[in-house]
Formats: C-alpha cells, sequence, structure tokens
C-alpha cells in the first residue's frame, strides 16, 4: 500500500500521512474513522466542549478540545482545528460535510501551514461556490442551466418572446426579489401578459423596482445529483446519480440511488454531463453535481465541493468506498478503477434519523438517549450512526442521528428493507423522526416514485398518523414489559423473587394504562400458581412471555406468540408492537398524585381576617388547589385553595366581610375515587 | 458430600406414593382455594361495592410485585364454627414490602364483618410471635368489628386472650420492631389500640373509623346521636384526635403510603450467619411424592427427602455410623447454612446423644436447625429404659428447648410423644412449623392407644372375673382408634394453630427458603443450655 505511485503526476507528489484529523462531529466524523483506520491511519477527533463524551470522541486515537459548544467557537474554528493538528501530528484534516467543509479559506490556510485538506483545492472551491459564477462556468462548459431570460430589456415584445423561446410554463419574477413576492407561474402564453404587468406592480410596490426576470419553471421538480471523484493524476470518475427528491424545508430525508426516475440513456446522458461539469474546474476530489429535474429535463443548480450525507447509497451500489477513495486521492494515488469498471449493482435508500418531531414542526428534540437499539446491520442493512445509548443530543449542531442504508437487488426490496430496519429501531428519551420515515417509505406514492420536492410538506398529515388503537397485544406487551422491568431488579438469590408464589387462591394485580389521547385501559393480571390471565374489559386472554436475547419481549396470547420491543422510563412505557409503536402510561397503582388531598368538604379560615376576593364561582368544577377566596390576616394575604378536586356547591362570604376563625368559607363537594 | 438418590421413578411403588401424594395436595389445594373466597359471594360482592379491597388483593398490592407470600396458617378454624370462618377471618404472613420482610395481618371484613373468633385471637398472636422473633415489621391492615360477642368467654380474658394483642404491640414497639396500622374499616372497642397502639398510622376516608364506643353504644350510654364518620372517621383522627397520623383516599393510597412507611425504616442488622448463592437441588423437589410410602408404617431413607431440598443436595452427615436412626447434618437451603435433624427410625439413646451433640455444634457455630420429623417415639421396653433412654431423651429435649438458634420443624410424617418432643415440637419454640399433607400428629397412634386403653380394660374385666370377647374388645377399640385419626389429621392439627400450615412437600424448599430469610432478619440470642442429665 506504500508504494510510491509511478505514474507522472503533475501536482502529484505522492505523500501518504499517516494521521488525519477529522474536523467533524457526529456520524461523519466516525464513518471516517472507520476508513481511516482500514487505511492503517492513526486519527485524531476534535470537539466542542458539549460534546466531550461523543461518540467520535471515544472512537479516535487521540482528542482535542477545540473550544466551547457554539460551533463558531469549536468546529468553525479554524485556528484552532490548525493547533490541533499540529498539537498532535496530524498532517492531513479531513473536513467532513458541513462545518469547513466548502471553506476555501480553511483550504487554504492548511495548504499554507503544509497540511493536506482532504478534498479539492480553494481555488476548485472558489470557483464552485459562487453561485452566478459556477453558473456561468457552466454555461461555457456546456451544462444545461435552468433556461431563463434576465435582460435589461423589459418591453413587452422582448419578455414575450423570451418566454417563447424557454417554453412554458414559466416562471416570472422580481429580479430584486425573494421569498415569492412577485412571482408568478405562467402555464400558458395568453396568461403572459398579464401576469408581467401584476408581477412588476408587485415588484415596484415591494422593492422599489420593477425589472422582472423570466426562468423556465420546472414542474414537479425532482432532486437528482451525480457523484463524481477526481485525483490529481487527471482521472475524472462518475459514481451514478443518486435522487433526493424527498424532502423537507430544502433538507433531504430520503435519498436513493441509482435515480428511479431516469431510464439509462438519461442515466449516462447526465452523468457526462456531471463529468464534463467536474471538468471544466479539473475537479480533483470527492464532489456532488446537483440538478433539478422535471423527470426528463434536467438543469444544473450547483456543485457541492464536499463528500455529501447521502454517499452511502453510493457505494452501495457500487462498492466503492469513498471516504477510502478520498483518502487516496489526498495521498496523491492514482484512482483504483476506471470509469468503465463502475458498474451499477442494484438499489440502495438512505433514511435519515433526526431527533425532531416531524408532528410538531420538525421541532428539534434535545436530550439523553436513554435507549439507542438498532438492528444488526448485514442482509443489506447499515447503519452509519453518531450516537450511543446515554449521549446526550446538544442544541447546537444538527440533529441527525444516524444514517439508516438498505440494499437490496432492487428498489422495491430496498424500500422494505429499510423499512424492516427502521421499524426494528428504538431511541427514546428523545423524539426522533423514526414513524415518520417509515410512513414516508412505504407511502403508495413513494413506492411509486410519483413524488417531487414538496411531496412531504402536502402529506405532512398522513405522514404523522396518530397512535393506533391500543389492542390487547399492547396491553399484554405493556404488561409484559413491566414485568420483565421489575424482574431486572430482583434479586435472583432471593426466595422472595418466586414469582407469584402463594399457595392460598389466585394472584392479582391491576395495571391501568393511558394511551396519549387519554383513553385509559384496565387490564387485570391474574398469575400465581395457575397459568397467567389477563382480563381486559369481558376479555380473558392466557398470558405468558418470554425474554429473547436481543431484549425483545415475545408475548403469548391465546396461544399466538408475537415479538414486541419496549423500553420504560419511570412509569411512561414505550412499545413496539406488530401494529406499530405505542405510548402508554403507566397509571400510579398508589394513587400517589393525590396524596395530599383531604376530604373535608369544608374550607375554613385558618385565622379571622378580612375577605379581600373570591376566586371562583358557585358551581364551577375545580381542580385541587385552585383559588377559591383571598383573606387578609393581619396584614398579609392568604389564598385559600381547593383542597380537593369538586365542584363548589355554596360560597358563604362575599368580598369586604370579616370572617372568624374556623368560619366556614365555601362548601366544596368532593369526587369520588375509586380505589385502581 | 452429594447425595445420590437411590431412589427408581419409573418403580410401581414410587408411582403408588407419587398418586397417593398427589391426591393428598390436590385435595389440600382444593381446601385452600375454598378458604380463598373469603365470605362468600355476596358478601364480597358488597365488600367491593362500597370501593374496598379484599384482604388478598390489599396483601398483594402492599408486598413488592410478584414477589412471593408466606401465608400462614390458612386453614385456620377449619370446619370449626360452623365451618365458615375461613382462615379464621385473618389472613396472617410473612411478605416482603419495600424491600423488608414483614409481618402482615389483615382482617377478613367479608366474613362475619371480621370479627374475631377464639382461633383468630390465636392466629393473630402467632402471627405476632413470629414478627417478635424474627425481628418482623408488623403492618396490621386493620377491617374488624372486634370479638365475636357469643364467644366473648374464649377471646377476652385468659392470658393469650385479645388484650396479649395490644400487649405484644407495646412489647414489639419496646423492642424497635416497627408495629403499622392500616385502618381500612372498623375498629371498634379494643380494636381501636391496634391503630392507638402502633407506631404509626394510617386511616382510609370514608371507609376507616376508629372509636371506643361505636353509635350504638353512644346512643344507649349518652342519647347522643352520631354517625359513625363523625365519630371515628379519617377526618376525626387525622385532624382532630391524633390518632392516626395518614390520611388515605382509598385502600390502594393506603397501602402506598405503608409501602413508603416500611421503605424509610433502617435495615435490620445482617445476619448472624453467612448467606452464599443458592443452588436447585440436584433432583426435582416433585420427587418427594414418590419417596414417601402409601403405607405410614413403611420406612423410607430420609436422605431422599433431604436431597430434594437442600442446595446441589449437598449434605455433610455427621456421625454417620453412629446411631443411625437419626440423620444429623450440615447443607444449605436457598444459600442459607442449616443443621438438619432427621428421623430414619425410632430414637434410640445412641441417636439422641447424637442429635445433642449435633444441636451443641449448631448452636456453637450459629448455624439455624431444621427438623425433619417422622417419629414414632423413643425405644420402650426393659433394656431400653434400664439403659437410661429417659436421661439420653432429656438431654435431646433440653438442647431443643435451649439452643438458641432459629429453629424450624416439618413434619413429613408421623409426629408422636415424646419423639415430638425430641423433634422440635410446636411446644419447643422453631421460628415455624409446617405439616406435610400425609402426617399425622396425637400422643400416641391411634393403634397404640385403643391398644393402651383395652388393655388395662381387659385387665379391669378379667380381674372382676369377667369375659371380654374379641368382638367386644374390638368394638371397645374402635372410636379410640377413630378419634386418633381425626384428631391426629394435619386439618385437624392446623385448624387448632398447632402449626403454621399444611404445606404441599414439594414447596417445603422454598418455604423453608423464605423462613430462614425471614429468621435471618432477629440476631442470635447467647447460648445457654440447661443441665444436661448425664
Amino acid at each position: 500500500m506504500n508504494t510510491i505511485m509511478k505514474t507522472g503526476a503533475p501536482s502529484g507528489l505522492y505523500r501518504r500521512f499517516q494521521t488525519l484529523l477529522i474536523a467533524n462531529r457526529g456520524e461523519i466524523a466516525c464513518r471516517i474513522i472507520r476508513s481511516a483506520r482500514v487505511l492503517g491511519l492513526r486519527t485524531v477527533a476534535v470537539y466542542s466542549e458539549a460534546d466531550a463524551n461523543a461518540m467520535h470522541v471515544a472512537m479516535a486515537d487521540d482528542a482535542v478540545l477545540l473550544g466551547p459548544a457554539r460551533a463558531r467557537d469549536s468546529y468553525l474554528n479554524i485556528d484552532r482545528i490548525i493547533a490541533a493538528a499540529k498539537q498532535t501530528g496530524a498532517e492531513a484534516v479531513h473536513p467532513g460535510y458541513g462545518f469547513l467543509s466548502e471553506s476555501a479559506e480553511f483550504a487554504k490556510r492548511l495548504a499554507d501551514e503544509g497540511l493536506v485538506f482532504v478534498g479539492p483545492t480553494a481555488a476548485m472551491i472558489e470557483a464552485m461556490g459562487s453561485k452566478s459564477g459556477s453558473k456561468a462556468l457552466m454555461e461555457r462548459a456546456g451544462v444545461p442551466l435552468v433556461p431563463g431570460y434576465h435582460g435589461d430589456a423589459q418591453d413587452d415584445a422582448t419578455l414575450t418572446a423570451a418566454a417563447a423561446k424557454i417554453g412554458f410554463p414559466v416562471l416570472v419574477k422580481a429580479s430584486a426579489g425573494g421569498g415569492g413576492r412577485g412571482m408568478r407561474v405562467v402555464r400558458e402564453a395568453d396568461q403572459l401578459l398579464p401576469s408581467i404587468v401584476s408581477a412588476k406592480r408587485e415588484a415596484k410596490a415591494a422593492f422599489g423596482d420593477d425589472q422582472i426576470l423570466i426562468e423556465k419553471f420546472v414542474d414537479n421538480p425532482r432532486h437528482i445529483e451525480v457523484q463524481v471523484i477526481g485525483d490529481s493524476h487527471g482521472n475524472l470518475l462518475s459514481l451514478f446519480e443518486r435522487e433526493c427528491t424527498l424532502q423537507r424545508r430544502h433538507q433531504k430525508v430520503i435519498e436513493e440511488a441509482p435515480s428511479p426516475t431516469l431510464d439509462s440513456k438519461q442515466r449516462d446522458a447526465i452523468c457526462a454531463v456531471a463529468r464534463k461539469a467536474a471538468g471544466a474546474v479539473n475537479y480533483v476530489g470527492a464532489g456532488t453535481i446537483e440538478f433539478v429535474s422535471n423527470g426528463r429535463d434536467f438543469f444544473f443548480i450547483e456543485m457541492n465541493t464536499r463528500l455529501q450525507v447521502e454517499h452511502p447509497v453510493t457505494e452501495l451500489i457500487t462498492g466503492v468506498d469513498l471516504v477510502d477513495w478520498q483518502l487516496r486521492v489526498a495521498f496523491g494515488e492514482v484512482l483504483p478503477l476506471k470509469q468503465a469498471d463502475i458498474k451499477l449493482n442494484g438499489h440502495a435508500v438512505e433514511a435519515r434519523v433526526y431527533a425532531e418531531n416531524p408532528a410538531k414542526n420538525f421541532m428539534p428534540s434535545v436530550g439523553r438517549i436513554r435507549t439507542w437499539r438498532t438492528p444488526d446491520e448485514g442482509n443489506g442493512l447499515r447503519i452509519d450512526g453518531g450516537y450511543r445509548e446515554g449521549d446526550v443530543v446538544s442544541p447546537y449542531y444538527d440533529a441527525m442521528l444516524a444514517k439508516v442504508i438498505a440494499w437490496a437487488p432492487d428498489r422495491a426490496s430496498a424500500i422494505d428493507r429499510l423499512n424492516g430496519g427502521l421499524s426494528a429501531m428504538d431511541v427514546r428519551g428523545i423524539v426522533t423522526n423514526i414513524p415518520f420515515l417509515s410512513a414516508l417509505i412505504t407511502h403508495p406514492s413513494v413506492r411509486a416514485n410519483a413524488i417531487d420536492t414538496s411531496f412531504i410538506e402536502r402529506e405532512l398529515t398522513a405522514l404523522t398518523p396518530p397512535q393506533p388503537a391500543t389492542g390487547v397485544v399492547e396491553l399484554a406487551a405493556a404488561v409484559a414489559s413491566i414485568l420483565v422491568d421489575e424482574a431486572k431488579d430482583a434479586d435472583g438469590t432471593s426466595p422472595w423473587n418466586t414469582f407469584g408464589w402463594m399457595p392460598v387462591g389466585t394472584r392479582k394485580r391491576k395495571f391501568v394504562l393511558r394511551a396519549p389521547d387519554g383513553a385509559t385501559h384496565d387490564v387485570m393480571l391474574r398469575y400465581g400458581s395457575a397459568k397467567s390471565e389477563l382480563v381486559v374489559g369481558e376479555r380473558v386472554v392466557s398470558f405468558a412471555y418470554s425474554v429473547r436475547v436481543t431484549g425483545e419481549i415475545d408475548v403469548i396470547c391465546d396461544a399466538m406468540r408475537t415479538s414486541t420491543a419496549s423500553v420504560i422510563d419511570g412509569r411512561e412505557i414505550y412499545l413496539r408492537t406488530r401494529n406499530g409503536r405505542f405510548e402508554l402510561h403507566w397509571v400510579d397503582p398508589f394513587g400517589s398524585e393525590d396524596e395530599e388531598q383531604t376530604s373535608e368538604d369544608r374550607l375554613v379560615a385558618p385565622l379571622p381576617g378580612t375577605v379581600v376576593a373570591v376566586l371562583a364561582e358557585q358551581g364551577a368544577v375545580v381542580k385541587k388547589g385552585d383559588p377559591i377566596l383571598t383573606l387578609e390576616v393581619m396584614k398579609m394575604e392568604q389564598v385559600l385553595r381547593a383542597p380537593f378536586a369538586g365542584v363548589v356547591k355554596r360560597l358563604n362570604y362575599k368580598v369586604g366581610d370579616i370572617v372568624p376563625e374556623g368560619a366556614e368559607l365555601a362548601e366544596i363537594e368532593a369526587q369520588a375515587q375509586p380505589p385502581i | 458430600m452429594t447425595l445420590r438418590s437411590e431412589i427408581n421413578p419409573a418403580s410401581a411403588d414410587f408411582k403408588a406414593n407419587a398418586e397417593n401424594m398427589r391426591a393428598l395436595v390436590a385435595d389440600l389445594r382444593q381446601r385452600l382455594s375454598d378458604v380463598a373466597e373469603g365470605g362468600g359471594h355476596a358478601s364480597r360482592e358488597r365488600h367491593i361495592k362500597r370501593g374496598k379491597l379484599l384482604p388478598r388483593d390489599r396483601i398483594d398490592l402492599l408486598i413488592d410485585p410478584g414477589t412471593a407470600f408466606l401465608e400462614l396458617s390458612p386453614l385456620a378454624a377449619f370446619r370449626l364454627y360452623g365451618g365458615y370462618v375461613h382462615s379464621a377471618s385473618v389472613i396472617t404472613g410473612v411478605g416482603r414490602v419495600s424491600g423488608r420482610e414483614c409481618v402482615i395481618v389483615a382482617n377478613d371484613a367479608t366474613i362475619k364483618g371480621g370479627t374475631y373468633y377464639p382461633m383468630t385471637v390465636k392466629k393473630h398472636l402467632r402471627a405476632q410471635d413470629i414478627a417478635r422473633q424474627n425481628n418482623l415489621p408488623c403492618i396490621y391492615m386493620v377491617d374488624s368489628g372486634g370479638a365475636f360477642l357469643p364467644m366473648q368467654d374464649e377471646i377476652f380474658p385468659d392470658e393469650r386472650n385479645f388484650g396479649r394483642i395490644f400487649y405484644n404491640q407495646a412489647q414489639m414497639s419496646a423492642q424497635g420492631i416497627p408495629q403499622v396500622a392500616i385502618v381500612m374499616g372498623s375498629c371498634t372497642a379494643g380494636g381501636a389500640y391496634v391503630p392507638a397502639m402502633s407506631d404509626e398510622s394510617i386511616i382510609v376516608r370514608n371507609q376507616g373509623t376508629i372509636f371506643l364506643g361505636g353509635p350504638p353504644l353512644v346512643k344507649a350510654a349518652t342519647g347522643e346521636v352520631v354517625t359513625a364518620e363523625e365519630l371515628g372517621g379519617a377526618d376525626v383522627h387525622s385532624r382532630q384526635s391524633g390518632v392516626t397520623d395518614h390520611y388515605a383516599q382509598n385502600d390502594s393510597h393506603a397501602v402506598g403510603i405503608a409501602r413508603r412507611i416500611i421503605g424509610n425504616l433502617n435495615p435490620p442488622k445482617a445476619p448472624a450467619w453467612h448467606v452464599r448463592e443458592p443452588r436447585q437441588p440436584n433432583y426435582p423437589t416433585e420427587d418427594i411424592y414418590g419417596v414417601v410410602p402409601v403405607d405410614a408404617r413403611k420406612p423410607f431413607d430420609v436422605r431422599e427427602i433431604i436431597a430434594r431440598i437442600v442446595d446441589g443436595s449437598e449434605f455433610e452427615e455427621f456421625k454417620k455410623l453412629y446411631g443411625q436412626t437419626l440423620i444429623c447434618g450440615f447443607a444449605h437451603i436457598w444459600g442459607h447454612p442449616v443443621g438438619i435433624i432427621a428421623n430414619n427410625g425410632i430414637l434410640f439413646s445412641e441417636s439422641s446423644l447424637k442429635g445433642t451433640h449435633f444441636i451443641e455444634l449448631c448452636c456453637q457455630r450459629q448455624i439455624p436447625l431444621l427438623f425433619l420429623q417422622n417419629i414414632t417415639g423413643f425405644m420402650v421396653g426393659k433394656k431400653y429404659e434400664a439403659g437410661g433412654i429417659a436421661r439420653d431423651g432429656a438431654k435431646l429435649v433440653t438442647a431443643v428447648a435451649t439452643a438458641s438458634v432459629p429453629k424450624f420443624t416439618v413434619v413429613i410424617g408421623g409426629s408422636y410423644g415424646a419423639g415430638n418432643y425430641g423433634m422440635c415440637g410446636r411446644s419447643y419454640g422453631p421460628r415455624f412449623l409446617w405439616m406435610w399433607p400425609n402426617a399425622r400428629i396425637s400422643v400416641m397412634g391411634g393403634e397404640q392407644a385403643s391398644m393402651v386403653l383395652s388393655t388395662l380394660r381387659r385387665d379391669s374385666i378379667e380381674a372382676d372375673g369377667g369375659k371380654w370377647s374379641v368382638e367386644e374388645e374390638e368394638a371397645f377399640r374402635k372410636p379410640t382408634r377413630d378419634q386418633f385419626e381425626h384428631q391426629g389429621h394435619p386439618y385437624y392439627a392446623t385448624a387448632r394453630l398447632w402449626d403454621d400450615g399444611v404445606i404441599d412437600p414439594a414447596d417445603t424448599r422454598l418455604v423453608l427458603g423464605l423462613g430462614l430469610s425471614a429468621a435471618a432478619n432477629a440476631p442470635i440470642e447467647p447460648q445457654r443450655f440447661g443441665v444436661f442429665r448425664m
């Protein structure tokens, strides 16, 4: 491996480094460490104060603290990263994605310090980094751009002619604008002029400038991108395309390779264009050319001069380890394969697991991961994770926890495998989008590839269904999980832990379980010397369970065995059964929530005083602790509160009344509380 | 040494034995499930309708979830008082509450309002004895109308009668054994002292009442008309009188409070003996069924029983070749060390001396004693009397009586005469005493008793010159035989609290494990033996 390449390298002085610093965190840092290790490199992690116990820090050979949690004080702090590299003797830096991965300044600073940047040169980053500059460059290289008219001539004839040349539908929008103001979609030629008039009027009003531009409107837009990689010997390869149409707020959610939208001819064409685009800057390193497509045509949007989050789907269909190749390119090696050797094999789909709540507008969730259970890798399943059980998800960084990637010979099977993998994941302590991802990839439109980039926003309600109704299987699984949890803490050496032993009669235990919608379920467990049974309403079912080595609980109800998974956190029970995912609250069997409640149906003045406020009305339904009235006693105001939940039957005093000690201020009728 | 079973589970004898024992166990289970019903359907429904939990459900909620409950004498008062006072209308036992072994006493208000019959008192006192001897906190779940008035003469006045309950509470409290009462129903008259004498008490609103005189008595005495709740309800006692310390919304809330009270106690001192990792015996405990012969007169090797109840079937026998009718040796049960003394025939002088020596060893080493009792008695006859069997028997009885280590007795067969004393019968203060359903207990066998009586009778008749035909003699002997058989039956015994319960032989190991674990809560008193007659 350590042989110096003989191929005549123009700039390609071979330089195999021994120590690699990874200027990133989370799953990508972990993933880079893995490949670097296979190449025999020593790895250095950097971290912020918030990440001191993070997985990537634990994985690396060495680790250096960069600074406070805020990214600009840590992962974006170039000076600190360079200092860390010097301190640890790292000769190269892999930037991962995000953070400094597309910072030309960073690449330049590293080069100045004699450090290898695992990626393109600063010049290449700069050339592709500017939106307008890169488009001009691409236009010159013959890469298709979204057709448009950006000219100064704003007369009707010029604009009409331009629209006709672009081809309908077109987008008419304010040149100065943004945010959709002054924007019109025009589908027919005869609608053009009225739209121009109103767009100009709106642009004038909004921006004080009525200049407009016209662009091709891409109907049912799809996001398709091509993976490229170049070496410093002039070799540039494309590794097929990925489709990343399923996005929410411009963030990719599901990515797959190859694109199910393109046929092989289109595939060849888009890959050729991508090579042409990268070739325009003699690109070195891994990069991605992104296109927008309506399913027939594709237009260049931008180039990402880094490794992408979704690179694993490309790896799975090509068998190439892209990080390994990035490092070889950085060594100055020639790419191991030629274009003709890159073969497309099967289909891969990736889902991004985020700490966020899709039902609450994708609100990020932070906190400690109490449970982190993922299925075994293999059988076409790959999991790139950056978190472990006990890790903390902090609010400072992107909340992506892991990527679940499935490969299969065909798309339908890959989706099923991915769904199987997602379904077998249990992450608790924080809210994740896992159920949403499952719902998304199994949605009929996704299976049929009848999607566009707005699909998720449109279908969000269907993709975040409420918890299904709790059935006997779930109640049995909840009871089993409580029993398993209790047995876990039990000392097996004590005869008292002989489960259910009592020679007289049948033992009974009542569980009250509450679903998120407030529905409560009473479950009576009968156990002891005879076979266990569950009584749910009128139903009596035989009940048994066993725990698998993997921790899953097999529940056997009325002769049917079904595998379930559960996590118990205090009184909250999370379940995964054949019917989906469930959350249930186990109501305290001792009713301790009401322990302070008293039964006296009278509210009496503790001391003589004056009523200064009456805070409840007669007939009002009050909760325990609700204020009833305020009494002024010895110049101190004292709020007298309902001692228990009930109905205010009578108020005996009004504001200004002077009440003697022990006077009955109000009568409250308590609600009866049967034991549970 | 690991015991090796010589018994063939495929043999006809084994099968016949097992079938016989299974029938006895099935009958026992049937009796136990009968008493589990308490006061019958209508009474239970009425109780539940009031929002109250049934006593066994209260216990189930009180003990740590799913843990074993060592119920004591569930067949107390069996066929007494008309037969319906199941379990003597009070459920007692040892259970683990918040990790701490406790004695639980729960009245069953579904049977005659939970009133106290003579056996109820005896059972309550027995539970308190167990608590005191084993240093176990007491939890009283009170729901009782007090003494059953028609039998007040057998309940109230004597030394070990009703008053003893409160005496025990005071004594235990003085010894630092926590006394906790949950008032879940009536606590009338004397009963009012159960919560009042407790260290901490809980009362359930609209359910628990405590008063010295109930509303009818108050009306009779003073003319005052008052409801039970006004007179002695939760509000009165939690706010005004201070008789109770905790106010509960309902039964389950009250039980939760009790669990927290126990959870906040300091743990007892570590046991006097070392508890090791338990191991299962090498033979299934259920095989005991096949070991015990159908015919009680047939001998069997008690090592076959020991092999099925001790850890790893390991038994280090002491003086194996001497006094072979009494088996002595060391073993572990559920990790607890035990010195086992078991009968393999009648007691002779040698076996008595061996047993005495072995008890001294156990006391010296602070090892609990387990007696497996299957004894017809000490050997009789001229030779043996002259050889001093009474003297050697007295040594054994002295050792048994004065041994300060915890003692456990299981009657696995006969328990007759002085053998009962030598083998730690009820009078000798075992921490727990259980019987198997095949056991028999009486001063002597029915056959022997009728023989003794008929011999005396014949002597008397023949001395007067009369004649006594064989038929006449048989007619004379039958009632005695029948009486002994009836009164020697384990159900008769357990009904009268001569034991702590009739157990399924297959549960022996577990029951002993629970008992040893409970006994480990109390320190061992310093050892002082009495004078051994030499």
